[in-house]
């Protein structure tokens, strides 16, 4: 397998960007990078504006101010679907699965844009991380329990062969186990595929653990970052985001 | 008896028309969640474009073999009314989507009135006729009250509806295509983070839509023989009704819909009066609606962002 290759080459620098809803300001002032090869994750309370971020980047709510310098290109301003044919991928808040649509009928979504003859190898490769998705290939997506609809929001974002991945709360209203299993399988895409992943989470221990960086944004404005091993140490953090857990 | 056979083959005939337009307002609303008022006025400029054509290939040009003038002029008027209704699509819809939810609707109305007035300016008021045409008949039955007769140009009218229906079908439940269109009627905010462009999405659907109203147009203009500039307005309403019927947003639902409605329409002209067979069609939408609000295949939720 190939070694994790961390760069300090930034894949995606978000520089000063605000972004609003009307007059009001959900994203203020925010810097953020994430390096190729890395997984950074960002942590903040429900309302904080972490799914806010996450679409600022596919240009919904479009930046209002900043730059978002994505492969040294700043793509702010760019549509939701050409954000996508850059190579960054989005597993989105509530999952978004197309509820009336088969769960092959899904993950060939994720391969809209891909040259159509690749498209049975990216299958068989996410028929090997999410099993799962294999037996329930003909099931529709509305019917599918919640870790099932995370495990094909992840698969059908790699359907799309991504260079940098987006993941937003990926571990709400799952079991344990099987965030567990999520976890482990986003664990496993950066350490062996040299995946780069942009991770959005509540659950802030199991995203600090596993992160090699991590922000903490409150009120749309980044007030902590660090290595995932710094915050989880910072008495703050503790108290406003491990509180009663783990 | 016969005349219920009659009445049974006329109906199927129109309501094949009908559905050919409802699927246009069923995927517009499911995609975009607008009722496009003026659909059934680009049905009625697809039956002048298909006349025209008509005429120019017989008269002018020549074509002798009324089945070559008929597919040259089914093509040429699916192409034309495509390019008509995508270009209305881009300046008068889109430009308001985003806006208050009204304003698209208003928008189709001021459309609709404008096809109108546009083809009465250029065509003038009145009906334009066609030379008749596959007018021999097939007995079906015969030695009764009266024959029981199968048109050609019905089998026409049935026959092409079936094949396109079939391509359609196909097109929409197996290409990515349709698949792409699928996705943005369900999630359009999603199937923009998959890299699926959602204004292009719609236009083809608009596009779609007006191809089949075409077929309509001309399969109507096939079976009547006249078409005029206020022929959009009643077949327009019915197919809606069809339509709404059937379930909007579902696409069977508009096929079954327009059979319905054809059918009711002509066995009670036949059976009751001729003077309230509109009436007829709206009550039984009312009845279905009461009992079935989301129509006959439709989905439950129909609300729209
Ligand atoms: N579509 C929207 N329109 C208006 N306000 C919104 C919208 N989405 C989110 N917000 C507001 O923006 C803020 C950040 O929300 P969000 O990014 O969803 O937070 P998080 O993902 O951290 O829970 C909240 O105050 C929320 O109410
Ligand atoms: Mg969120």
């Amino acid at each position: 397998m190939t070694a994790q290759s961390i760069s300090s080459e930034a894949m995606l620098d978000l520089r000063g960007v605000e972004s609003c809803y009307g007059n009001i300001v959900a994203l203020k002032k925010v810097d953020l990078t994430v390096n190729r090869g890395e997984i950074v994750t960002l942590i903040g309370a429900n309302g904080a504006g972490k799914s806010t971020l996450m679409m600022t980047i596919f240009g919904t709510p479009r930046a209002r101010k900043g730059q978002i310098i994505y492969e040294g290109r700043d793509i702010a301003g760019l549509p939701a679907h050409e954000v996508a044919r850059l190579g960054i991928a989005q597993s989105p808040e509530g999952r978004r699965i197309f509820a009336r649509m088969s769960v092959y009928e899904n993950l060939l979504m994720g391969a809209a844009l891909g040259d159509p003859s690749s498209t049975a190898g990216d299958l068989e490769r996410v028929f090997a991380i999410f099993p799962r998705l294999k037996e329930r290939l003909t099931q529709r997506g509305g019917t599918l329990s919640g870790g099932e609809q995370q495990m094909l929001a992840i698969a059908r974002a790699l359907m799309t062969r991504p260079r940098l991945l987006l993941l937003d709360e990926p571990s709400l209203g799952l079991a344990p186990l099987v965030v567990k299993q999520i976890f482990d399988v986003i664990r496993d895409l950066n350490r062996r595929d040299g995946l780069t992943v942009f991770l959005v989470e509540q659950n802030a221990y199991h995203a600090l653990r596993l992160a090699h960086r991590g922000y903490v944004i409150v009120n749309g404005r980044i007030t902590m970052s660090g290595t995932g091993a710094e915050l989880l140490a910072r008495p703050e953090i503790r108290a406003a985001y491990l509180e009663g857990g783990h | 008896m016969e005349n219920f056979l009659q009445q049974l083959i006329n109906g199927i005939t129109l309501g094949s028309i009908y559905g050919l337009i409802a699927i246009g307002y069923t995927m517009v609303f499911g995609i975009i969640g607008m009722v496009n008022f003026a659909h059934g006025d680009v049905f009625m400029v697809s039956a002048f474009i298909a006349l025209i054509i008509f005429l120019a290939l017989t008269q002018l040009l020549g074509v002798s073999s009324i089945y070559v003038a008929i597919f040259i002029v089914l093509l040429a008027s699916m192409l034309l009314t495509s390019l008509w209704n995508w270009t209305i699509e881009r300046v008068a819809y889109r430009p308001l989507r985003g806006s208050f939810r009204l304003a698209p609707l208003i928008s189709a109305i001021g459309m609709s009135i404008f096809l109108m007035n546009f083809v009465q300016a250029v065509q003038g008021p009145r009906n334009k006729p066609l030379p008749p045409m596959f007018n021999e008949v097939i007995h079906v039955t015969s030695g009764g009250a009266f024959d029981v007769t199968l048109a050609y140009k019905q089998i026409i009218i049935v026959a092409v509806t079936a094949v396109l229906l079939a391509g359609f079908w196909y097109l929409v439940q197996k290409t990515p295509l349709g698949r792409a269109q699928r996705a943005v009627e369900q999630d359009r905010r999603m199937a923009a983070l998959l890299g699926i462009d959602v204004d292009r999405t719609v236009s083809i659907t608009f596009v779609m839509g007006a191809a089949l109203a075409a077929v309509a147009g001309t399969l109507y203009l096939v079976n009547y023989g006249v078409v005029s500039f206020s022929d959009g307005f009643t077949p327009g309403v019915k197919a809606f009704t069809a339509a709404v019927l059937g379930g909007i947003g579902s696409i069977p639902g508009a096929v079954l819909g327009g059979l319905m409605i054809g059918l009711i329409e002509t066995l009670w002209a036949a059976y009751v009066s001729n003077d309230y067979k509109n009436v007829a069609a709206f009550s039984v939408l009312i009845i279905v609606l009461i009992f079935m609000p989301s129509g006959l295949l439709g989905k439950p939720e129909v609300e729209k962002v």
